[in-house]
């Protein structure tokens, strides 16, 4: 349990301070002051003084803290503090000091309604914003009624939801956005070092009522299941050719899903939330399609020169394409200038502050190649340091492509009233500082 | 209302607009009030005080706010706001009734505690869930402040009624509030067993429990998580029902939840004997896992130092998994620590390539540590794995080629293992490693160098003219360094009489003369006395077949393990250490210490826990957080330790400093049966970083003869001077 919860900004200054329980005195965040903010040898997100263990967070030149006196959680207390942290970025648009310092009475506030007594309590943002108010996030009336509606959604057993006759649209609609990251480390010599993808579906329900919801994929453990039941497992999916199932290593869902029956027979069943939500998590490892081949060749001459070559390649259908690919090359630490030449699309210049070539190229049709030509002149250094050489890093996004090969087979509604709904479905593969090649 | 605050300044211009005539002006103003409560505005006590009452909701938070923070300094006006909390816990607004029990509750003024039983008795019977399960917490603060009135009034005996609660937000809310008062209950020492404030988990619970999990908010299903891992399985039977119905938990989107999970199986998993179940649950506990390393760094961490537990007791858990735990470039060295640990540990003969060509990257990185704990990895899978040995030790010639000064002395550190361990294989590179010399600066390689020249005397030619070197520079060197050149010197006399006499003879006159370590002077006169009395008798000591050395698979007492399986995500798990070690508050004993030596080879984990005692105790007194009297009874076997309070000790630990002169201290009487685990040079109460040291240096030190001693086992000067604390440490 948390007895302490503290922001600190990057001085060290206390901008929020609340006690939950009463084992401290609030002169407990000068230790932390003095054995964290001004210490920079501590590397480590939790520290222990004597009895007392401090957590901490740092987001935006603040830290978020937590202390406690007893063998608490530590997964539970992190979860808290990022918690907290996604919560204020959804009041405040962000969280840094500004946004804290200028809402304080609305932290102090969640900082109450998300703990009580050191124990976390209901933290959906969605049902936040219903009973903890700003300028921008208003509510309704506070009538009594309005009130146990409130309550009854902060503690139900769909706490996510409000009550079935309060939700109506129009025009019931839902959107599914599946965006995969895909991270890969490619060896020097082309060969995959590792290669997977985390994905999310996100999903925006506006459907009436309370909504029954299922959810189908390409999951290769279901469509093999469906398979069994005229051959064996292994020969099922061979018959049809195989590549339409993907295999998902692992999947966590929003607490909406009915856990008991993803665990019996791998379905996805659930009363969503109403509007935005993420709906699941997954991560997939096998069968990884990579959208962009990277091929260095870099070369060190002497001592003073190092020549580039750098050759992207779509894989994927011509009919997409990649935007926003952002290619970064990183260059000695003692590099004075670097002569870049582009065979292709895209714009290039060497940013001397961060030592890299930035490429930056705004679309790139499926099947182009482009590629890049460098030399970068270096000044003589009396040390001998190594370059550490730095992976190059590329970043880019590929609409209605997933890199693990996901597909959305069925979403089906079902809801008293029998209304028609209609379904959206948008897939987006992006890199996100995870699509990395050695050289 | 007799205190007045100044007439001037921002606290009079506040207590003037709190006092307004206006609605929206003395909101504004209790507003500012709180924006500085991070100064003392306790002196506008009364002024907020009579905002009190309104019918603005916000308006009232705020109030409560204030009194929260400032109750405890105006005890005497406290009394005030007892009829507006009365009057609001029968609000009809849920959130308002709500609110004032949950503020009541942590006033903790004496004054108004007793005119919180009725609202409180009132507001656990609410037909507002969110009224109940806030009034169940309240419960658990009113026990925190006077236990006997929780027991008077009847609140245990409803709140265990509430466990059956429709609603599973209550009933966790309960469990977490009758779990508070079990643990508060029995840290008191004359405890009995039948004690109504304890919460033990019968089976009718249990049914409840399992029932209301699927169904509660995350942080609901930690709490009720928690609770079914202290329940005691009646059989098999319901040691797998448990299982079953837990399982699905690791599909849960947020971490803490799956790492309960994990614990609960983890401890119900003993009572299975089903293998196939228990192979199913070992299998499907992997992805999620694996899973967690996409989680923000500090979550990452928690959930590696666990797996690095779980692989302990479960070599086989993430066996194809290695490549999922390779380092990313930006990950924070916390995380990338442990994910070295952990590939070493996943290592094998199918996957030792990847895992070397990924090590030989890291020690290009720019990170002094991480490179340098690269290398010790590289070290590790070649004494874990005999068919792998080679290629490290090609890697190993590779780094040294960069003749970078760092990555060369590690690496030459690394090497004395591989030696140790493959004696007389590799003694082809002892020419690339002599050549060099004169890129040693750090005394552990220098140690190391001398020690492979010692041992490899008779096979190279110029030894004696190596050692010379640093025979001529002997008096400068450090300590570590002087021990092996003098070990390496009698070996190479024993080996080859003919050519070393002199060189033998000169190292022990310096050292028994010149030299002011008493360690190095008594080894000197030892090894003196030995070669001029029986020289058959010195070969038999300083040339002794070592035994073979071996990375050992887990790094706690086994008895230790499980019960930091137990404790799956805790902070216990995260520092592998027991929860004694660092929960202080003085119920510390020796005995309960002892309870965890009923194996035979805890001497580790109870050395460890001594060391971590020692060092907490002087960090409580010196810092002295609590505002609560000094902790009663302290046990007579600690009351060693508060001597050292001043001493250096106990600075260093302030400053972060990792070297405790205690820790060498402890180590050293456990030293001459076991040799004590290196970790306790470097012990690093920290960031729990170090902890692991004992099996990344384990190859060094587990020296058998004393004779030969590796640099890692050498101890600083210092436990010398601190003898007379040794003795009284030695109470234990």
């Amino acid at each position: 349990m948390i007895s302490a919860f503290f922001i600190f900004n990057q001085k060290g200054e206390v901008l929020i301070s609340r006690l939950y329980r009463t084992d401290f005195k609030r002169s407990i965040a000068d230790v932390f002051r003095i054995q964290v903010v001004s210490n920079p040898d501590v590397r480590s997100p939790l520290i222990t003084l004597g009895s007392t263990s401090f957590f901490h967070v740092r987001v935006n030149n603040l830290y978020v803290v937590a202390v406690t006196k007893t063998n608490a959680n530590a997964a539970l207390v992190f979860e808290f503090c990022y918690r907290f942290i996604n919560i204020c970025k959804s009041y405040f648009g962000k969280m840094d000091e500004e946004s804290i310092k200028n809402n304080f009475v609305v932290v102090y506030e969640l900082v109450d309604e998300i703990n009580d007594f050191g124990y976390p309590q209901n933290s959906e943002i969605d049902t936040l914003k219903t009973y903890i108010t700003t300028e921008s996030v208003v509510s309704a009336t506070q009538a009594p009624e309005v009130s146990s509606r409130i309550t009854a959604q902060a503690t139900g057993a769909t706490s996510w939801r409000r009550s079935g006759d309060d939700v109506k649209y129009k025009k019931n609609e839902a959107f599914v956005d599946v965006v995969e990251v895909v991270n890969w480390m490619g060896s020097a010599k082309g060969t995959t070092l590792r290669a997977d993808v985390d994905g999310h579906i996100q999903m925006r329900a506006y459907l009436s009522g309370t909504p029954e919801c299922k959810f189908g994929l390409n999951d290769k453990l279901v469509i093999d299941r469906g398979a069994v039941g005229t051959s064996g497992p292994s020969s099922g999916l061979a018959d049809r050719g195989g590549g339409d199932a993907v295999e998902l290593d692992d999947c966590q869902f929003h607490q909406c899903v009915r856990l008991n029956d993803f665990d019996a027979d791998r379905s996805i069943s659930f009363i969503p939330p109403d509007g935005e939500f993420e709906l699941m998590r997954y991560r997939a490892t096998s069968n990884i399609k990579l959208p962009l081949k990277v091929i260095p060749t870099v070369t060190e001459i002497g001592t003073t020169k190092v020549s580039y070559d750098i050759t992207l390649k779509t894989t994927f259908s011509p009919k997409l394409s990649a935007t926003n690919v952002v290619v970064r090359i990183p260059t000695p630490l003692n590099t004075t200038d670097v002569d870049v030449g582009i065979l292709g699309t895209g714009k290039a210049k060497y940013v001397p502050a961060e030592n890299v070539i930035v490429w930056k190229i705004a679309r790139l049709q499926g099947g182009q190649e482009c590629s890049l030509s460098a030399m970068a002149q270096l000044t003589s250094t009396t040390t001998r340091q190594v370059w550490a050489r730095p992976p190059i890093d590329v970043d880019f996004q590929v609409l209605m492509f997933t890199a693990s090969g996901l597909i959305v087979r069925f979403l089906k509604v079902f809801e008293k009233s029998n209304y028609h709904s209609i379904k959206w479905v948008r897939y987006l593969t992006k890199a996100n500082g995870g699509y990395q090649v050695r050289f | 209302m007799s205190i007045k605050a100044p007439r001037k300044g921002e606290n009079y211009e506040l207590s003037v607009d709190l006092n307004s005539e206006y609605r929206e002006k003395r909101k504004d103003a209790i507003k500012r009030v709180i924006a500085s409560m991070t100064v003392d505005v306790s002196g506008l006590f009364p002024d907020v005080l009579k905002n009190m009452q309104t019918d603005d909701l916000e308006q009232k938070k705020l109030v409560y706010l204030y009194l929260m923070n400032y109750a405890k300094t105006q005890p005497e006006l406290v009394i005030l706001a007892v009829n507006t909390f009365v009057k609001d816990s029968d609000d009809p607004n849920p959130l308002v009734r709500a609110l004032a029990i949950r503020t009541m509750g942590v006033l903790r003024a004496e004054k108004i505690i007793d005119y919180l039983c009725d609202p409180l008795q009132k507001c656990l019977r609410d037909e507002n869930p969110y009224v109940r399960k806030t009034a169940a917490l309240c419960v658990a603060k009113l026990y925190d402040l006077k236990p006997e009135l929780v027991i008077d009034n009847g609140f245990l005996e409803q709140l265990h009624e509430m466990i059956a609660d429709s609603n599973p937000m209550v009933v966790a809310n309960t469990v977490a509030a009758l779990t508070d008062i079990h643990i508060a209950a029995s840290s008191q020492p004359s405890i009995s067993p039948n004690d109504p404030a304890l919460f033990p988990i019968s089976s009718s619970i249990l049914t409840k429990l399992l029932i209301a999990l699927n169904e509660c908010s995350e942080w609901g299903r930690v709490a009720i998580l928690n609770a079914l891992a202290r329940y005691v399985a009646k059989d098999d039977k319901e040691s797998e029902h448990i299982c079953e119905r837990v399982v699905p938990q690791f599909q849960h989107v947020n971490g803490s939840v799956v790492l309960a999970a994990v614990k609960v199986i983890m401890i119900h998993m003993r009572g299975v004997r089903r293998e196939d179940l228990i192979k199913q649950l070992v299998r499907k506990m992997a992805p999620p896992l694996v899973t967690l390393l996409s989680s923000p760094p500090e979550v990452q961490w928690v959930a590696l130092r666990n797996i690095n537990l779980l692989l302990q007791k479960r070599p086989d858990i993430l066996s194809n998994e290695m490549r999922v735990f390779f380092c990313k470039y930006n990950d924070p060295l916390y995380v990338k620590v442990e994910k070295l640990d952990i590939m070493v540990r996943l290592a094998g003969e199918n996957n030792v390539d990847a895992l070397l060509s990924e090590l030989k990257e890291y020690a290009s990185e720019v990170d002094v540590d991480f490179v340098r704990k690269s290398i010790k990895a590289i070290g590790q899978t070649a004494i874990k794995i005999d068919a792998a040995a080679e290629r490290c030790v090609h890697v190993l010639l590779d780094l040294i080629d960069t003749r970078v000064s760092y990555v060369v002395q590690e690496a030459v550190v690394v090497m004395k293992d591989i030696f140790r361990k493959y004696p007389s294989t590799y003694e082809g590179i002892i020419p690339t490693l002599c050549a060099n010399l004169d890129e040693l600066d750090e005394p552990e390689a220098k140690a190391s160098l001398i020690w492979i020249i010692g041992e490899y005397a008779n096979k190279i030619d110029n030894a004696d003219e190596l050692l010379g070197i640093f025979v001529d520079t002997f008096t400068e060197e450090s300590y570590p360094v002087q021990l092996q050149t003098l070990t390496a010197v009698v070996k190479l006399f024993l080996k080859k009489p003919d050519s070393s006499q002199g060189i033998v003879q000169r190292i022990l006159n310096t050292a028994t003369k010149d030299c002011d370590s008493p360690d190095v002077r008594d080894r000197a006169y030892i090894y003196w006395r030995l070669l001029s009395t029986d020289p058959g008798a010195a070969k038999a000591v300083v040339l002794a077949q070592r035994p073979p050395i071996s990375i050992p698979r887990t790094t706690v007492a086994p008895a230790l393990l499980e019960e930091l399986l137990g404790e799956v995500s805790s902070l216990a798990s995260v520092y592998h250490k027991p929860e004694e070690t660092f929960v202080g508050k003085g119920r510390v004993g020796a005995e309960s210490l002892q309870r965890k030596t009923d194996a035979p080879d805890d001497r580790f984990s109870t050395q460890k826990a001594l060391q971590t005692v020692a060092a907490g105790q002087q960090a409580e007194n010196l810092l002295d957080f609590d505002d609560a009297p000094a902790v009663e009874g302290r046990p007579s076997g600690l009351a060693a330790t508060e001597v050292l309070s001043h001493t250096p000790a106990a600075a260093n630990l302030l400053a972060g400093t990792s070297s405790n002169p205690l820790d060498d201290l402890v180590s050293i009487f456990g030293a001459p049966a076991t040799p004590a685990p290196p970790s306790a040079n470097s012990h690093d109460i920290f960031g729990g970083l170090g902890v692991n040291s004992a099996f990344s240096s384990g190859g060094t030190g587990s020296l058998g003869s004393p004779a030969v001693q590796s640099p890692s086992v050498a101890v600083p000067p210092l436990q010398k001077n601190q003898q007379p604390e040794d003795d009284l440490l030695g109470l234990f």
